[in-house]
């Protein structure tokens, strides 16, 4: 019930500060431009220009959602009154996780305009749209699980914003050809499974397979966990 | 109530708190009086379970803030340092919220409030956002806050940080009103705030505890000694020489010289007729007394004694 009541604070209070709207407003405009910049010249009725630039526009997008959810707190103080209410670490870091989360729901939901355009104007293969938005789902709740990281090892909302697209950017494009042509084969499977983008791409083919969702479970998760580790940290220091 | 057995915490190389050992009874109001620094927060921190101890142990309410966390946080009302609040979030919309993560009912939460509101005088700023608050408003926010859940502990660090002096005063009376009902530990660097509230005051010192008492008790410690001002004209060697002389007299400290008016500060030994005496011994050496004063030395002066006092070790 607290996770619940903190996850509505939470959600609440990105809609009362203008970044949400801003990070929403610039969201919708750069896909949207990018998407029919290009979409009447292809005459192709499919999203995947769309879907393809997603890794990309996340790792601004995500950062730029979760930088204050922990630094705040801790610059203002607030974090002492949160963690001295009877809420476990682990709770308190799941309601700031499914807020965030929310939020990047309602965000792709506005983007459902693309697949409306696409279908009242050509007839489209619904497998890769559905997957496409799943997918866009899972690989953010990866990207927020890695905001919400690095902006509780900071104050400095600046800093967890840049250190989200560093970790976030750096986990991308190990599992991207360019990086795995110049690795040495031993590493080459285990860097392309931790690729963040190739399972995106694969459950946007349309084929959902359980590995590619466990894949982005895990990711969140870990990330998550570090989170509460980095909570907790303050016990041991 | 509140038992703390040697506890310990230090910060890399700084140690907070060393060996500090405590007992707060039910219903009582315990002040912790020091200069910044002297581990105040730190203890407090321990108490409210957001930093664990590095050694020793503690329980609130006959659960350990270690292992029951959860448990004695249920039971403390927390008004931490500095009272951190969301600024951007209406004061209604704060306390519902603080309600919901005390998991209070949600069909009892708006009486929670409203109880709240009104205990801290919130009414007429119930429509405002936090940001809009003066200082001591917030202030009573912050209190609201941690009265919310009605526990039966409430720690407040530093409460009166801040606020002008009528806010103190209002500040002051409204945590002697919740002292009643319930055990409150409050910490403050203030003197006349500790004495003007509590029941007991823990005097802490770099970390350690440098003393402990009543207020009344810690002003009759320092009346135990007293100050005597003098000032008179006549040599100042032999008039030093003199007055050490007298059985009474602990310490001769020379103040000020004006024209060969000599000022002295004497401390001497709970004497009833020290001053007498002082003016017997002038009559007799032929000094001329141009001034014999005694001050009473206020608690201000004990803190200073205490605080300042070397640590033994």
């Amino acid at each position: 019930m607290t996770t619940l009541t903190m996850f509505r604070r939470e959600l609440s209070s990105y809609f009362s500060s203008p970044v949400a709207y801003i990070v929403i407003l610039a969201f919708l405009g750069v896909t949207h431009w990018l998407f029919f910049r290009t979409f009447f010249l292809i005459s192709q009725s499919s999203l995947r220009p769309f879907f393809a630039l997603l890794p990309w526009i996340f790792l601004f997008l995500a950062p730029a959602l979760t930088m204050r959810a922990w630094a705040e707190e801790k610059k203002l103080g607030t974090l002492e009154v949160l963690m001295t209410f009877p809420v476990r670490e682990r709770d308190a870091v799941l309601a700031k996780f499914l807020a965030a989360f929310a939020f990047l729901a309602i965000t792709l939901c506005l983007t459902l305009s693309l697949p409306l355009t696409v279908l009242i104007v050509g007839s489209p293969d619904p497998g890769p749209i559905w997957g496409g938005y799943l997918g866009a789902c899972l690989m953010g709740g990866a990207y927020l699980a890695i905001g919400l990281f690095a902006s509780s090892l900071t104050e400095n909302q600046i800093v967890a914003f840049i250190l989200a697209i560093v970790l976030c950017f750096a986990l991308l494009v190990i599992g991207e050809d360019v990086v795995l042509f110049s690795m040495p084969a031993a590493l080459v499977p285990a860097c392309s499974w931790l690729g963040l983008g190739a399972h995106f791409e694969s459950i946007g083919r349309g084929v959902v397979d359980s590995r590619d969702i466990l894949y982005y479970l895990t990711v969140t998760g870990f990330f998550l966990f570090l989170n509460q580790l980095a909570l907790e940290s303050r016990k041991w220091r | 109530m509140i038992d703390v057995t040697s506890i310990s915490k230090s910060y890399g190389s700084t140690r907070a708190v060393r060996d500090i050992s405590f007992h707060v009874a039910k219903g009582e109001v315990l002040g912790f009086l020091g200069p910044n620094g002297a581990g105040k927060s730190t203890t407090i921190r321990i108490l409210t379970c957001f930093i664990p101890s590095d050694s020793g142990s503690a329980s609130v309410a006959g659960f350990d803030v270690n292992s029951a966390a959860i448990e004695v946080r249920r039971r403390i009302g927390y008004l931490p340092e500095n009272n951190p609040l969301y600024m951007e979030m209406g004061v209604l919309e704060y306390l519902r919220f603080v309600a919901g993560m005390r998991a209070i009912a949600p069909q009892q939460r708006s009486q929670s409030v409203r109880r709240v509101v009104e205990l801290c005088g919130l009414g007429p700023m119930a429509a405002k956002t936090i940001g809009e608050l003066s200082k001591g408003f917030r202030q009573r926010l912050g209190l609201a806050q941690a009265l919310i859940h009605d526990p039966p502990i409430l720690v407040l660090d530093e409460p009166t940080i801040g606020l002008d002096p009528h806010q103190i005063i209002g500040m002051r009376s409204l945590i002697r009103d919740i002292g009643r009902e319930k055990t409150v530990i409050l910490s403050s660097h203030i003197l006349p705030e500790v004495s003007a509230t509590c029941d007991r005051v823990l005097i802490m010192s770099k970390g350690r505890i440098a003393g402990t008492g009543t207020p009344a008790e810690l002003a009759a410690m320092a009346r135990s000694g007293q100050e005597l001002l003098v000032s008179i004209r006549a040599d100042r060697e032999s008039v030093e020489a003199a007055l050490r002389d007298l059985p009474f007299m602990t310490s001769v400290t020379h103040l000020a010289e004006t024209g060969g008016l000599h000022r002295y500060s004497l401390r001497c030994e709970s004497c009833e007729d020290a001053g007498e005496r002082i003016f017997r011994a002038a009559v007799d050496n032929g000094w001329s007394l141009a001034e014999l004063q005694r001050t009473a030395i206020n608690l201000e002066e004990v803190f200073l004694d205490l605080t300042t006092r070397e640590a033994p070790r």
